[in-house]
């Protein structure tokens, strides 16, 4: 497979995940936060913000409509829903020919829906005067389409290279921002485990959850009976559950190893290394060790490792050096 | 030709046909009529079948196959408006029929043809005996922007420059076919073809098959052993890739559905690189060797170390790789010069000085502006010709005198004069017009034919091609980019 062709389905799929998230997050805090007082609301989207890694140039400012906006519609911001499926489209319009007609017409349905006038003005006017109804049914439906596109993608393309490069993208986008979303919880929930309960703490927990589409997983596994350490276990260790980082980063190794296999020779012994060895550390890792020691250089230890695997990929499978190639 | 698919009951005549009431002849050639309701044989069963048709049924057969463009994403992008306007080719129901013994003609006069242009090309990168000779001027090919020096001496494979060419025809007053222009370089619209044909076998099937046509489907094929064929010496199972300039160009559909159709990879210039004078692909599994190159890359972007150096479009070292007989491109570089304008006037010279044959297809009269004599004559009947640019193509940069307001020649006329190299004349020529669907009913419009040559081992033209429509009434302007349309070609056996 062309170097380039794996570059645009790896992104592709990595910026649909992206937007899929970002899209989530954006659901679950506006629904929670009509339940509680304004003053919380600044910490809410706080958090919100560093749970997407502190996108550049956007700010909380009080008005959660206004900050909404900013990450659903605007262009100018990297991270909002919709460059991201813009980017997605244009990763998915240079490889056309490699992805199925379906997954194509659900994306390209997607992008033709997001980027309509009207929804532009109907957005704009909600933000100056909100009523609240409008971005969740939009945001729903973003992540209606995403899924979608995912089951074509499964149904309609062989899984093949190109189809590993995806999974790929999509877990490993999904662990990293997982990753990120546990760490930016990390003070309020499992700082201080000794702390009593003051009633808002259910509410926190079940926002967590439902982030990360664990809610009703979760209450499958441990009932509804919610504590910040299963809570951590289960979006972190579940061995079973598709969103928990051990699940997205045996993915990724599986993914990875398909990738090798294909792609022939021995050139991805390191990549194999690091995937794998993030693997067993999820695989035997324990809950309580995890939180007796440093839970956010842990969190952080992964987004690292995600990093060094992407680092990896790139220079194996992209953007390798001609003499390298030549040579081996 | 079998005509049992008219009804049992009398034939109808045309002139009891209502969608005919607004089929006006002039002074062009028809494809339809002989004379005033005088059909010619061969549209017969075409005409009987559209009028039994019912209008409602006409139209949802024109919707379905507009549909099935859309769906298939059949598009290609208009230049000089926002960047990435789609559009579908427009598309008319009626096809163009072109009977055995036209074809037959047309076919021996591009063979004829394209053998002496490849002999130029060789000729003129070589020795130049035309040009002592003194049967094309020097000047003429020095000047020619589309001269590359840097071919010179050079042995390309099998000796073919032009293995891939698109010829436009059109159909004089009498009928006769001649050329109006060759396309050396990287003609398009052979896709268009392939899915008129396509969708019209799916949206007229007893009509078809009623007509004995000959298929068309096997132009990929015939394509990709051509490609084949140009392969460097001692590479037995040549990797073949189509190098595209990418998403944004207008044709890229095109592209995509070639590579997909010959099972070639579709490649842009960042996907390759030279390293020691040998071409390959960057791929997950490495660095992977490629041989031939069906390229769709101007010459002047394919690589800027040898052309223009600002092009990002390109490889750096194609050119010496290709020089180093490593990898083979179809088309070789510098066969613009063959295609220019001016030099069009001369091929007639050309066929007869390699060939000593007199052209089977004729040129169209063209005047020289670079000759004094001619320009002047030019400048004279302004009104009465049709000027192009050598260098332009797609229907830009040209003036169609009659159509033109008085400023718009003023203007034109200076151009001349300040750059006579730069522009030829022809006599503004009525060329055929076909039936087409216009609403509900059936109205003459002018056509033209693109027939495509394969040239490796052998010549080979499949019987058919495009035939572009103006569709705008009265327009003699047939290019995609200027509203023009396209339809089936059917050539009969």
């Amino acid at each position: 497979m062309l170097s380039r062709v794996a570059d645009s389905l790896y992104w592709m799929s990595r910026y649909l995940e992206r937007a899929e998230h970002t899209a989530r997050l954006l659901d679950v805090n506006l629904n929670l936060m009509l339940d509680e007082g304004p003053e919380r609301a600044g910490h809410r989207w706080e958090r919100f913000l560093s749970s997407l890694g502190r996108p550049k140039n956007v700010k909380w400012d009080g008005n959660p409509y206004e900050l909404t906006h900013a990450m659903t519609f605007d262009t100018k911001n990297h991270a909002s829903v919709l460059s991201c499926i813009m980017r997605a489209r244009e990763n998915a319009r240079h490889v056309r020919e490699q992805i199925s007609t379906e997954q194509w017409h659900r994306l390209n349905s997607l992008y033709l829906e997001v980027t309509r006038p009207e929804l532009r003005t109907l957005m704009q006017a909600e933000a100056q005067q909100p009523t609240g109804d409008a971005p969740a049914a939009f945001l729903q439906r973003v992540m209606d389409a995403i899924h979608e596109f995912q089951g074509v993608t499964d149904s309609t393309m062989s899984h093949g290279e190109g189809w590993h490069f995806i999974q790929t993208g999509r877990f490993l986008e999904r662990a990293n921002a997982t990753a990120l979303l546990l760490e930016a919880y990390q003070a309020d929930l499992w700082a201080l485990p000794e702390r009593g309960i003051e009633g808002n703490e259910y509410l926190e927990w079940m926002g967590l959850l439902r982030s990360a589409t664990a809610f009703e997983a979760y209450c499958k596994v441990y009932t509804a009976d919610l504590s910040p350490e299963k809570i951590l276990e289960f979006v972190l260790l579940d061995e079973e559950f598709p969103h928990s980082i051990r699940f997205s980063i045996e993915r990724v190794r599986v993914a990875l190893d398909h990738i090798q296999a294909d792609a022939g020779g021995t050139r991805a012994e390191n990549l194999r290394r690091i995937s794998g060895r993030i693997s067993a550390q999820l695989g035997y890792a324990s809950v309580e060790e995890i939180l007796m020691g440093n839970t956010v250089e842990y969190l952080r230890s992964i987004q690292q490792q995600c990093s060094t695997i992407h680092e990896a990929i790139y220079h194996l499978y992209m953007d390798y050096s001609i003499q390298v190639a030549l040579a081996g | 030709m079998d005509k049992t698919l008219s009804s049992e009951a009398a034939a109808l005549q045309p002139s009891q046909i209502s969608s005919l009431a607004n089929y006006r002849l002039d002074e062009a050639y028809d494809e339809m009529f002989s004379g005033e309701n005088v059909l010619r044989s061969h549209y017969d069963p075409l005409l009987q079948h559209f009028a039994e048709l019912p209008p409602d049924e006409v139209q949802r057969r024109k919707q379905s196959a507009d549909l099935s463009f859309l769906n298939q994403g059949i598009t290609f992008t208009v230049y000089g408006r926002e960047e990435g306007t789609e559009k579908i080719f427009p598309y008319d129901l009626l096809p163009r029929i072109i009977t055995s013994a036209e074809w037959a003609r047309v076919e021996r006069g591009l063979t004829q043809r394209i053998t002496a242009l490849n002999l130029f090309l060789k000729d003129i990168y070589n020795e130049g005996r035309i040009l002592k000779d003194n049967v094309v001027p020097r000047e003429l090919v020095y000047a020619c922007p589309q001269y590359r020096r840097q071919m010179m001496g050079l042995q390309v494979p099998r000796n073919v420059y032009v293995a891939i060419c698109g010829t436009d025809l059109i159909r004089m007053q009498s009928g006769e076919f001649v050329v109006l222009e060759d396309n050396l370089r990287v003609p398009s619209g052979v896709s268009y073809m392939l899915t008129n044909r396509r969708v019209m076998k799916r949206i007229f099937p007893q009509l078809f098959r009623h007509y004995n046509v000959r298929p068309i489907e096997h132009y990929t094929q015939v394509l990709l052993s051509t490609l084949r064929s140009l392969a460097p010496e001692g590479r037995p199972e040549p990797n073949i890739v189509l190098l595209s300039p990418g998403v944004f160009n207008s044709a890229y559909f095109e592209h995509a559905y070639l590579a997909r159709q010959m099972g070639i990879e579709l490649v842009e210039g960042r996907d390759l690189v030279v390293h020691d004078n040998i071409c390959y692909m960057r791929t997950t599994s490495g660095l992977r060797r490629v041989d031939v190159i069906y390229r769709r890359v101007d010459d002047d972007f394919i690589d800027p170390l040898s052309f223009r150096p600002d092009s990002i479009l390109g490889v750096a070292g194609i050119f010496n790789a290709y020089r180093a007989g490593n990898v083979t491109l179809a088309n070789a570089f510098g066969t613009g010069v063959a295609d220019d304008k001016a030099l069009y006037a001369f091929v007639p010279a050309i066929i007869k000085y390699y060939l000593g044959e007199d052209p089977i297809l004729n040129n169209v009269e063209t005047y020289l502006c670079t000759i004094d004599k001619q320009r002047e004559h030019v400048l004279a009947n302004l009104d009465k010709l049709v000027v192009k640019a050598v260098g332009e193509s797609g229907g830009y940069g040209m003036l169609i005198g009659p159509h033109a307001t008085p400023k718009e020649r003023a203007l034109f006329a200076e151009k001349i004069k300040a750059n006579p190299r730069n522009y030829i004349a022809q006599p503004t020529i009525s060329f055929s017009r076909a039936p087409c669907l216009i609403g509900d009913e059936l109205e003459p419009r002018h056509v033209d034919l693109r027939p495509y040559v394969l040239y490796g081992d052998k010549v080979t033209i499949v019987p058919g091609g495009l035939t572009r429509v103006a569709l705008t009434r009265g327009s003699l302007v047939v290019n995609s980019s200027q509203g023009g349309g396209s339809k089936d070609t059917w050539v009969l056996s």
